[in-house]
């Protein structure tokens, strides 16, 4: 089993599953937030996996997935500098109601 | 003291039964990060998140990728999670109502998609299957810092417009107000003296 490419892959499947769901449903921008870390975390898990299962490819995998990480530090900052900004202005973290742009 | 070969009573290998383990781990914590209701301990389930993901980096033979992972998802984004979660709950306690009204629509999307996803997985025929090859360190400092030296060095520049951009997005930008109104900066200093 920890030997077979599929067992990866359909984990990695079922992360990214469960960080699409908190994606959609979740109504703090925060959790928002960590489910797209979930589902970052899925796409790295089946890049190595891939990686680890053709010797030619194992640098370049791991290289891949260190860009990823790197990309999503950054865009952890940058998302959360966001979230903060707009709780200044509206004093709630929770995104079904900033609807100032429906009225 | 030796191991025996297979985990004794089940005859698995041992590599399987640490699979199934950190499998359960991971899956429960992610679960337990989208259906928790504070969001402090959702920030802390993801850590164990995390670190169960690091330990089947180890488990597929990228240990210098498992460290990465520890040291930049819970080294660095979990706190600045954390630190971000904290300044924006308010005192009155987390929302009762985690889920916005069209939840149900996001399962049936998730699941579609994790559906799709494994059965794509199960009818491929996977040339490369059922070795793990450890990847060498020397040799992911080659391709990082020779073939792929653009890439990291523009990677770089990213970070450090991330920095700026997120110092420039969550900074106080209420002092401007007051620079153009003299009256309200004194009115701010009467205050505070």
């Amino acid at each position: 089993m920890s030997q077979s490419l599929e067992a990866y892959l359909i984990l990695a499947a079922l992360l990214f599953g469960i960080g699409t769901f908190g994606f959609l449903a979740k109504r703090n921008a925060i959790a928002m937030l960590m489910s797209i870390e979930l589902m970052l975390n899925a796409v790295n898990l089946a890049i190595i996996t891939f990686g680890a299962f053709t010797p030619e490819l194992a640098a370049q995998a791991s290289t891949i997935a260190l860009f990823v990480i790197a990309v999503a530090a950054g865009e952890a900052t940058v998302g959360l500098a966001i979230v903060i900004a707009i709780y200044r202005n509206r004093r709630t973290p929770l995104v079904d109601e900033y609807a100032s742009m429906k009225e | 003291m030796e191991l025996p070969e297979t985990v004794p009573y089940l005859d698995w290998r041992w590599d399987d039964l640490v699979f199934l383990a950190m499998a359960g781990v991971m899956l429960g914590s992610a679960l337990l990060v989208v259906l928790g209701r504070d969001i402090i301990r959702s920030a802390l389930w993801l850590i164990l998140s995390f670190a169960a993901l690091a330990g089947f980096y180890g488990l597929l033979g990228s240990p210098f990728l498992a460290i990465s992972q520890v040291l930049v998802y819970i080294g660095a984004i979990a706190v600045l999670i954390l630190f971000a979660v904290m300044i924006t709950s308010s005192k009155r306690g987390p929302a009762k109502l985690v889920f916005q009204r069209q939840w149900w629509a996001g399962g049936i999307a998730a699941i579609l998609l994790v559906g799709l996803l494994i059965t794509t997985v199960m009818l491929t025929d996977w040339p490369h299957n059922g070795t793990v090859y450890v990847a060498d360190v020397q040799k992911i400092a080659r391709t990082l810092f020779e073939d792929y030296l653009f890439a990291f060095e523009a990677l770089g520049v990213l970070l450090l417009a991330a920095v700026i951009g997120g110092l420039y997005l969550a900074k106080r930008d209420d002092e401007m107000p007051e620079t153009n109104n003299p009256r309200g900066a004194m009115r701010d200093e009467d205050q505070r003296s």
